[in-house]
């Protein structure tokens, strides 16, 4: 029964909420097929013979109507027990355990380990216990993981967190759970459970990520920010405008009419000031959370989104050394 | 009609002809637009409630549409929201909410109770000009650019998009007081209109239903119109109430919002089982089976309703203490509704069971109420809610509690009084059809619900992962036939209104006033005269003027075979008034 009803279970809470779930699924079963089979029953054994039938009343019976006041009190009681004990585990985190931010935008989950790393996959250990401190940019959002069965809503102005121990390799979803907007339901993300060796080895590399070129940073923070829930890179309708070609265009119309040449000046204003420009024919929809980036990232994304075009640079742009390069 | 001549004194001024009725003895728009006649603002809110579920309805089977293939299949993530969310809205607030205490509640309770009208009848036209007003204001909220935010309004998404909200937002207040006006009206009318002999152990339970209910809907409705208040005072003024960005708190607005919400269920519930206990009574031709507990179980539903509204949020950010003496208490109040599922089934016992269309929904709902009471139990349960929370089947229990419960006993109820409203009968052939064609699409859609909802499926997702695909492809198939069964439901309703058979004044032989003491269609004011109570309402055994003139079957071709009337009450003329 379990696996018509529940997915694959990988963490060390889950055989605990599954047995729960599958017991009250049995229980009731049972009393539905039994108020559904009495009621049939009385329905074929006492149906009209004759248009003018007068049954004799029935007399009530106090014993039969205690015992079902009292036998459904017990079992509720007894699931509710059941229920209480896991939930109690749940939210109580180990202190030894792992700890990993996550920071929830419209429509993106980042995750940042202890030395820095970020990464727009949840790698986590297996065998590990693991404590994810989460907190929201902008509306809510929610964390949940359904082959671990955890679920967490993620608040802007405080900090939540949910506990889990994974119990298996292999990749699962992760998905918003609490309704955030247009792309709430692009809003997921993987998780990559592996060995504590394999995460070691990833923490190191993934550690490396500030000394890489440039636009190699940038395409990583592209994905990793979210950018790519709203700015595509092969010129397709998103929420926001498309990166293709964008660099290097003189007849860029905002939404006050105007139009102007997007050089690097223009999208470093984009990013960090959203709300200062907004293009024609978009909505002011871009979080301001942006301008925490650093100088570098900055500018990384920056060269990021020039790669996206073949057009020359803006004269604005010409006849200047980029210091940055 | 039966014409008394002993006792003129207390009939009506001389001023109905024979064969007069509410519906022919005034006939110009106006006299509808203006009426204060309970039945007939019964009707006029039937009329506008349908044209609501249809519209909601309509956005039920576009969502399963779109919801036929994972990806983006006919519409954009931004109209899929917009869809689903007028479909909550108006399901929830404009229709489930009022739905059967103003359609049902408002024809049938003045009658039960043997009563010439509600006690404020100004204030009853009053309601629907406010309802009215209420979705005037939601139709604004489409046309400045729709409303996103899901039926909840959570902030600060809310305060972030779209320029409808501010006008749904009001919309819901103003409608709110429609409610208030029809449960204010019901409570006073309950306490001070029964006819003599109507003890509070006699009421019919659809009154004990109502009575509950209306205590709720003035208690509750008061905190949903202050949340919207607050909310619109946030964006106008920018007080901090709700928005972090201004010191406000979300978690607050959940509460708020539940707190009339969770209510809110039980306002959408109770009148079902009223409902529920005339059908059964009737079609069993016996008493209710623990009449007083049923009766009792509405009232202690009703408050302990106000109690249980953190269970909606025990991944919500909310204390951990807090979720367990809210998920306690949420089993407490699971006691009740078994309760009555047990003395519903009881009543059948040894009864004589006639398996008419209002039965037949009847039965439905104790099925479907079931399924929907187990699932209830089951999110209850503060580990499995962990999983469970925020995916389809939450969607899938409460589509089992408002669907398979309150709209399942609503269609009971309107075929069971259409006689009553209309004068005439439906095709009891079709009848049967639609009941079994809804029963069989509306588990077809929901079930796979619930196996989606466990398998991890969140809900409000306009696209999804493609192993979701078969269920939500078989739901969308259901959505399908459930629509035929309604659809055919309002095409053989119209069809009756002109060619359908004339109804005899009791058709399913039931004991309780509307049908013992009343026309076929009924007088203007109800009652000749102001009957007298001599047993409770599913006194069948007792119930001479049932069986005395016939067998109880419908007989169509002899339209007004009146049963012998309930006495007349002795002369009380302060009652008069």
């Amino acid at each position: 029964m379990g696996d018509f009803w529940l997915p694959e279970a990988a963490s060390t809470i889950a055989p605990e909420v599954d047995s729960l779930f599958l017991f009250v699924t049995a229980v009731s079963a049972i009393l539905l097929v039994g108020v559904t089979g009495a009621m049939l029953y009385f329905v074929y054994r006492y149906r009209r013979q004759s248009p003018g039938e007068r049954p004799a009343p029935v007399e009530e019976s106090k014993l039969l109507e205690i015992s079902w006041i009292v036998i459904p009190t017990i079992l509720v009681l007894l699931v509710f027990n059941w229920g209480f004990k896991s939930y109690v585990k749940m939210h109580a985190v180990p202190s030894e355990a792992y700890e990993i931010r996550v920071e929830a935008q419209q429509w993106n989950f980042l995750f940042e380990y202890p030395n820095g790393v970020t990464s727009d996959t949840l790698y986590v250990p297996e065998g590990e216990k693991v404590k994810m401190r989460m907190s929201s940019a902008d509306v809510l959002h929610g964390f949940f993981i359904p082959a671990f069965r955890v679920k967490y809503d993620i608040l802007p102005n405080r900090y939540t967190s949910v506990w889990f121990e994974a119990t298996k390799e292999g990749d699962y979803d992760l998905f918003c759970t609490e309704y955030c907007g247009r792309n709430h339901s692009e809003m997921d993300k993987v998780v990559r459970v592996v060995s504590q060796d394999a995460f070691d080895n990833w923490l190191e590399e993934a550690g490396t990520s500030e000394d890489i070129p440039l636009p190699e940073l940038g395409k990583q923070l592209y994905s990793q920010r979210g950018c790519q829930g709203c700015h595509s890179l092969d010129g397709s309708e998103m929420v926001g405008p498309s990166f293709q070609g964008l660099y290097g265009r003189t007849d860029h119309e905002m939404s006050d009419g105007t139009t102007l040449a997007v050089d690097e000046n223009y999208l470093r204003e984009s990013i960090l000031k959203p709300e200062a420009r907004i293009v024609a024919g978009y909505d002011n929809l871009m979080p301001g959370s942006y301008s925490s980036l650093s100088e570098r990232q900055l500018t990384g994304l920056i060269e990021f989104i020039k790669e996206q075009s073949d057009k020359e640079p803006p004269a604005s742009d010409q006849g200047q050394t980029t210091a940055t390069n | 009609m039966s014409t008394d001549t002993q006792n003129t004194a207390v009939a009506q001024p001389d001023e109905h002809e024979e064969g007069e009725n509410y519906l022919n003895h005034e006939t110009s728009v106006w006299s509808w637009l203006s009426t204060k006649d309970h039945k007939r603002i019964g009707v006029l809110y039937c009329v506008t409630l349908a044209l609501v579920f249809l519209a909601a309805g309509v956005l039920a089977l576009v969502m399963r549409a779109e919801l036929s293939g994972p990806g983006e299949t006919m519409m954009a993530n931004d109209t899929y929201n917009q869809v689903f969310s007028m479909h909550g809205i108006m399901m929830v607030f404009l229709f489930l909410v009022p739905s059967i205490p103003a359609i049902l509640g408002n024809f049938v309770l003045p009658m039960q109770i043997g009563a010439k009208d509600v006690a404020f009848p100004r204030l009853n036209l009053a309601s629907w000009y406010v309802y009215l007003a209420g979705a005037t204001l939601t139709i604004m909220a489409l046309l400045w650019g729709g409303v996103d935010t899901g039926w909840t309004f959570y902030t600060p998404y809310s305060k972030t998009t779209g320029g409808g909200v501010l006008w749904m937002t009001s919309a819901i207040f103003v409608a709110g007081f429609a409610n208030i006006f029809t449960g204010l009206n019901f409570i006073v009318t309950i306490h001070k209109m029964r006819a003599p002999g109507m003890t509070w152990n006699r009421l019919p339970l659809f009154v004990w239903g109502m009575y509950a209910t209306s205590i709720v809907q003035v208690l509750a409705t008061p905190v949903i119109g202050i949340t919207m208040v607050l909310l619109i005072l946030e964006q106008v003024l920018q007080i901090g109430i709700f928005d972090p960005s201004l010191g406000g708190d979300p978690v607050l607005f959940q509460h708020f919002f539940w707190f009339y919400s969770h209510p809110a269920v039980y306002i959408m519930i109770l009148p079902a089982f009223g409902i529920m206990s005339e059908l059964i009574a009737t079609f069993s031709r016996s008493r209710i089976f623990g009449y007083r507990a049923i009766a009792l179980s509405s009232v202690a539903i009703a408050m302990l309703g106000f109690l249980v509204w953190g269970h909606h949020m025990f991944v919500s950010g909310q204390s951990v203490v807090s979720s367990i003496v809210f998920s306690l208490i949420t089993y407490l109040i699971g006691i009740p509704s078994g309760i009555k599922v047990f003395n519903w089934v009881a009543t059948l016992y040894k009864g004589s069971i006639w398996l008419q269309t209002p039965m037949i929904y009847a039965l439905s709902f104790l099925f479907l109420f079931s399924i929907g009471g187990f699932t209830g139990i089951m999110v209850g349960v503060l580990s499995v809610d962990v999983h469970l929370h925020d995916t389809y089947y939450i969607v899938s229990h409460f589509h089992y509690v408002m669907m398979g419960g309150t709209v399942v006993a609503l269609l009971g109820g309107m075929h069971y009084w259409w006689p009553k409203i209309t004068g005439r009968m439906y095709n009891e052939t079709l009848g049967k059809i639609a009941a079994f064609l809804v029963f069989v699409g509306f588990n077809l859609t929901f079930f796979p619900q619930l196996v989606l909802g466990a398998k991890g499926m969140p809900r409000r997702y306009a696209t999804y992962a493609d192993r979701f695909t078969d269920l939500h492809q078989l739901s969308t198939a259901g959505s399908g036939v459930l629509g035929v069964g309604l659809f055919l439901v309002l095409g053989y309703a119209l069809w009756s209104l002109k060619y359908g058979e004339k109804a005899p004044a009791n058709p399913w032989g039931a004991a309780t006033l509307e049908w013992t003491n009343v026309a076929a269609l009924p007088d203007p004011h109800n009652f000749k005269r102001t009957p007298l109570i001599t047993r409770g309402p599913y006194d069948f055994h007792l119930a001479d003027e049932v069986f005395g003139g016939g067998d109880g079957e419908a007989d169509g071709d002899q339209g007004l075979r009146v049963p012998d009337a309930a006495p007349a009450a002795p002369l009380e003329p302060s009652r008069d008034a």
